[in-house]
């Protein structure tokens, strides 16, 4: 009985040991500056997630090379918790509060899609915890919330941008659209295309779909053929584009093709080739006339990784060296006071362009648009917003 | 290109192009389920691993300094593709399905489950999330009949694709490891008496099947160059409902319900004139077969013994 | 007579058990978040775990009790999640939220169930995997319509819900469902639908009204698929078509089969195994969805029929006194 009894008593020690040493653990966040990144590591779009992890570990280790983050008077390291949110909105959730309760981290990076974006938005805004999503372009990630930001632009601007370009720069008066229905960015931006695109004199002779995971695109090339448009917008991700370009040829569709910031990796060119020169899209910057901040970044990613940076590596390192920018000036690990310096960001320049916040969570940031020649992105144009 | 004639031929030369991938794949679940009675869920993994198989073979035989010309370069990736998808095939069978060879049907097709996932989490994790190109070990050539516009390519998907079938079909019909599979499918209680080894036909159906759904990722490699590691997912799906609107378990079948199910994907966005319902509409008209056809196309109605 | 007894004794003490360790589950859900004891992660798991539960408890009727293969259950759910998000965020004022919560759970299952009148008719006809094949579409066909809706944000998805989910909720709802089945299952009722998996051609014959269970079983599990649908809805704030795909229903197939079919006890611990084996592989990252597969796999070899397949906990099973004759059939294995 009386042995029983010291066992009780050994276990509830134990299990009160447990539950001190966890809140301890939470407690040293003064000794590094803890940011979580919320990756789209698995799922339906790994490269996306691959590229926000990398371009996030690739910035941790060049601040801690210098010796850490600086803050107030001292340098202090920064410390990287990575979760995967499978590109699910409940695991991109958990993730979030995982990262938030359990690794007390001050800020979080990511997630990318903005359908795992905004539920960890109202997560991360209900913990009073800054969240950067460096690629989610839907207006209801941000919308309304204090401690949420993004790095790109929003969809309809960019709908919009291209839409004056098929007008005045390429003459178009018939368009034609393809696009993913089933994901909200490219539905987003086409229906925006239309939208302005129309407003602006021109006539959108086809406007046809697709679902995820589709790779046969005969079927609605065949009908935007028979429409004949005098120029095909695209606004699909780099697997896809080139598989509907190559499709759109072999089918003797030869009008323009132009798309949008998804096409940004340099994935496009080698799975496209050919059959994509002398197309435009619209995107955050252009690598070939980089600023000297984006070619040291370009350098140091493929230095690293043996590959050049896509938008999203661009997009997550600026996300990342915004925050840590703000840390900085606010001088303090202070969740409230590194957001009020954040939103208050003018002219910050990031390898993806100049971003200026206006005390909401969407930069105002120009766009530019590249083409394809000789098989590489090439500067053609800037608009601003 | 005005004829509607010319687009019509257009569309239809579209859907026998994914049709045919369609029946490749839903080939090896209907042999599967013929013999075992089970969904093997794994298939279109496979057909991915298939996929990237392919890709490096064309990739190392271009590679040579040998100069080789193009049907060996062709012929030599498909042996490869298909003896190590074979291989892939038995040996998931061997160390996952048969220890569940007594177990409830559903626990084998939970296991299915179990090992597509793993083939695709294993793919990412080991070769990386890009997407992979596919050589072009054939020159795309383009050609224009009437305004209905085809490629060099598309022709040889339907003659590889018709050809392997028709081997199938004969494989299947005419030889004694043929009447061997049949006899399993109609009555695994009574083959084993007549001196059949069972485990032998169940492991050569694998084989065969796995073979065939590599043969479909080369081809489909050749048609929709971009490969990536759950690319197996969808198609797997689609090549499930083709064998199932076919009759599962019927090779014939398999093939009809590709081609039908081509058909549909590329037809239905058309007479609708808009393809963002195309999904719905084409699982509806597959709801109203099943109520209709409650066995498929070609499947026997299930006489049940009381 | 001294069998019959300690039988009636029995009976009591298990409804004495069932009432208590419901009530202080709820005391438990409520007090252990309102002390500070739980943190926010913890709950949002424990509630992806009650969610879970009540989803693979749902499959489980169709799926395990009547030996259908359904895989399209994450339509129930997405029908359930949209009404009752809509219910809550559109139809009724925002401040109403607390008290209509329950309501529009309410009214999103019976909308689930409707939907499950959708699949209900072909199995009269259809069985096996052609039935599997009709779920996979119906599957598929919500999912479109949804993201053809623009009024319920298309592929962007719907949000505007308040967070309504709690521990107490979810952990009340897990309660009811097992209740509710464990009843239906132990009733008459189950015992045809359990006589359908066994032999539904020996079922008819011995006047078992087979249509009319079908659509019982079918609407029943629907109608808990879109409860959770509708707690999901309220725990995430947040809903989108692409959320309720194939792969949704696929994982409530493996939870299901890991817990073993025809067992309530087995589907609590498939969901729970499940949910919180994957959450707790989260440090190996990219690797953990190579990890978690095997681990399935391997578990499927060795334990072929899932944890407890076609077994159940004593604390499960109809008390002594509502025990009929018929208890042995759904107890075999």
């Amino acid at each position: 009985m009386l042995q029983r009894g010291i066992w009780q008593v050994v276990r509830v020690l134990s299990c009160l040991a447990l539950i001190v040493g966890a809140v301890g653990c939470g407690a040293k966040s003064e000794q590094e500056v803890r940011l979580g990144v919320n990756a789209e590591l698995t799922g339906s779009k790994p490269t996306v997630g691959d590229s926000c992890k990398k371009a996030m570990e690739l910035l941790a280790e060049q601040i801690n090379q210098q010796g850490g983050l600086k803050v107030g008077e001292r340098q202090i390291p920064l410390k990287l918790f990575i979760e995967d949110n499978e590109d699910k909105a409940e695991s991109a959730a958990a993730a979030a509060q995982k990262l938030i309760s359990q690794n007390n981290v001050l800020a979080v990076i990511g997630p990318n899609a903005s359908g795992n974006a905004i539920p960890a938005a109202r997560i991360c805004e209900d913990s009073g915890v800054i969240m950067i999503s460096p690629w989610s372009t839907n207006p209801k990630t941000t919308e309304g919330k204090k401690y949420i930001f993004r790095a790109c632009f929003i969809d309809d601007f960019q709908g919009q941008v291209m839409a004056k370009f098929a007008r005045q720069h390429l003459k178009a008066d018939t368009a034609a659209v393809l696009y993913d229905v089933a994901s909200e960015y490219n539905k987003g931006i086409a229906e925006f295309f239309k939208q302005f695109f129309e407003a602006d004199g021109g006539k959108v002779v086809a406007f046809a779909s697709y679902t995820t995971g589709d790779k046969d695109f005969s079927s609605q090339l065949t009908t935007i053929k028979a429409a004949a448009p005098q120029v095909l917008f695209l606004p699909n991700y780099y697997n896809e584009v080139p598989l509907q370009v190559k499709q759109a040829r072999n089918q003797g569709l030869s009008c323009a093709i132009i798309g949008s910031d998804s096409w940004g990796s340099q994935e496009l060119l080698t799975l496209g080739g050919a059959d994509l020169e002398g197309s435009f899209f619209s995107t955050h910057y252009a690598p070939d006339i980089a600023t000297p901040k984006a070619q040291e970044f370009i350098k140091a990613y493929e230095a690293k990784y043996g590959k050049k940076p896509d938008d999203v590596a661009a997009l997550t390192y600026d996300a990342g060296l915004l925050l840590c920018n703000a840390i900085t000036q606010a001088g303090s690990l202070d969740r409230t006071k590194v957001r009020d310096t954040l939103a208050q960001v003018r002219e910050f320049e990031g390898v993806t362009g100049k971003m200026t916040f206006k005390g909401g969570g969407d930069p105002v940031k120009s766009a530019v648009i590249l083409q394809v020649q000789n098989g590489q992105f090439k500067y053609f144009a800037s608009v601003q917003p | 290109m005005s004829c509607p004639v010319a687009i019509a031929l257009q569309y239809l030369l579209n859907a026998l192009q994914l049709g045919s991938v369609y029946a490749l794949i839903a080939l090896g679940y209907s042999m599967v389920y013929g013999i075992l009675t089970m969904i093997n869920f794994a298939h279109g993994d496979i057909f991915m691993v298939g996929a990237y198989l392919a890709m490096w073979a064309t990739l190392f035989l271009l590679g040579l300094p040998l100069n080789l010309p193009i049907i060996f370069i062709f012929l030599g990736s498909l042996l490869f593709t298909m003896t190590l998808t074979a291989a892939l095939g038995v040996s998931i069978e061997r160390l996952a399905y048969r220890p569940l060879r007594q177990a409830p049907k559903v626990s084998a097709v939970i296991t299915a489950l179990g090992v597509g996932l793993f083939l695709e989490n294993f793919t990412l994790a080991t070769i990386g999330p890009e997407p992979r190109q596919v050589p072009a070990i054939i020159p795309v050539q383009q050609y224009s009949w009437g305004g209905v516009a085809f490629t060099n390519v598309q022709l040889l998907i339907l003659v590889v694709s018709l050809i392997l079938m028709v081997l199938l079909d004969t494989l299947v019909r005419r030889t004694l490891t043929g009447m061997a599979m049949r006899a399993i499918s109609y009555n695994r209680v009574i083959v084993p008496l007549m001196g059949v080894s069972v485990d032998r036909i169940i492991s050569l159906t694998f084989a065969i099947g796995s073979a065939i759904a590599g043969a479909g990722g080369l081809l489909y490699g050749l048609a929709y160059p971009v490969l990536d590691p759950y690319m197996g997912i969808r198609i797997g799906w689609w090549a499930f409902i083709a064998a199932v609107v076919g009759g599962i378990g019927n090779i014939r079948g398999a093939v009809l319900g590709g081609y039908v199910l081509g058909t549909v994907e590329i037809f239905t966005p058309v007479l609708l004139a808009s393809s963002t319902y195309r999904d719905s509409v084409a699982f509806s008209m597959l709801l109203i077969l099943l109520i209709f056809k409650p066995t498929g196309l070609l499947g026997r109605p299930t006489v049940e013994k009381v | 007579m001294k069998k019959s007894n300690q039988a009636s004794e029995r009976g009591r003490l298990g409804g004495w058990y069932w009432t208590l360790g419901s009530l202080a589950l709820l005391a438990l859900a409520w007090l252990l978040p309102a002390s500070g004891i739980m943190n926010l992660y913890l709950q949002q798991v424990l509630m992806y775990v009650g969610i879970n539960i009540i989803l693979t408890l749902s499959l489980n009727l169709v799926n395990g009790y009547m030996g259908e293969f359904s895989v399209g259950h994450a339509g129930f759910m997405a029908v359930g999640a949209y009404v009752a998000a809509i219910l809550t965020v559109a139809v009724f004022p925002r401040a109403w939220g607390p008290v209509v919560f329950p309501l529009a759970l309410i009214m999103g299952g019976l909308a689930a169930a409707l939907a499950g009148l959708v699949v209900a008719f072909p199995s009269f006809r259809t069985r096996g995997d052609y039935l599997a094949i009709v779920t996979l579409a119906f599957n598929m066909i919500v999912k479109s319509i949804l993201e053809n809706i623009n009024a319920v944000g298309g592929p962007r998805g719907y949000m505007g819900m308040s967070k309504l989910s709690n521990l107490v909720w979810v952990v009340f709802w897990v309660l009811v469902t097992l209740l509710v089945l464990r009843n239906v299952i132990y009733s008459n009722l189950g015992r045809g639908i359990i006589a359908i998996r066994e032999d539904e051609l020996a079922a008819n014959l011995v006047s078992v009204n087979t249509p009319r269970l079908k659509i019982y079983a079918f609407c029943l599990s629907a109608f808990f698929a879109g409860v959770a649908g509708g707690l999901y809805a309220h725990l995430l704030q947040f809903i989108n078509p692409r959320s309720f795909s194939i792969l949704k229903s696929t994982d409530m197939l493996v939870m299901v089969y890991l817990g073993g079919i025809g067992s309530l006890a087995g589907s609590i611990l498939g969901a729970s195994l499940y949910t919180i084996l994957m959450e707790l592989l989260r440090p190996l990252e990219l690797w953990r969805w190579v990890v978690g597969p095997l681990l399935l796999v391997l578990l499927m070899i060795f334990r072929p029929t899932g944890i407890m397949g076609l077994k159940e906990v004593r604390w499960l099973q109809p008390t002594a006194s509502e025990e009929t004759g018929w208890g042995k059939v759904a107890r075999r294995s």
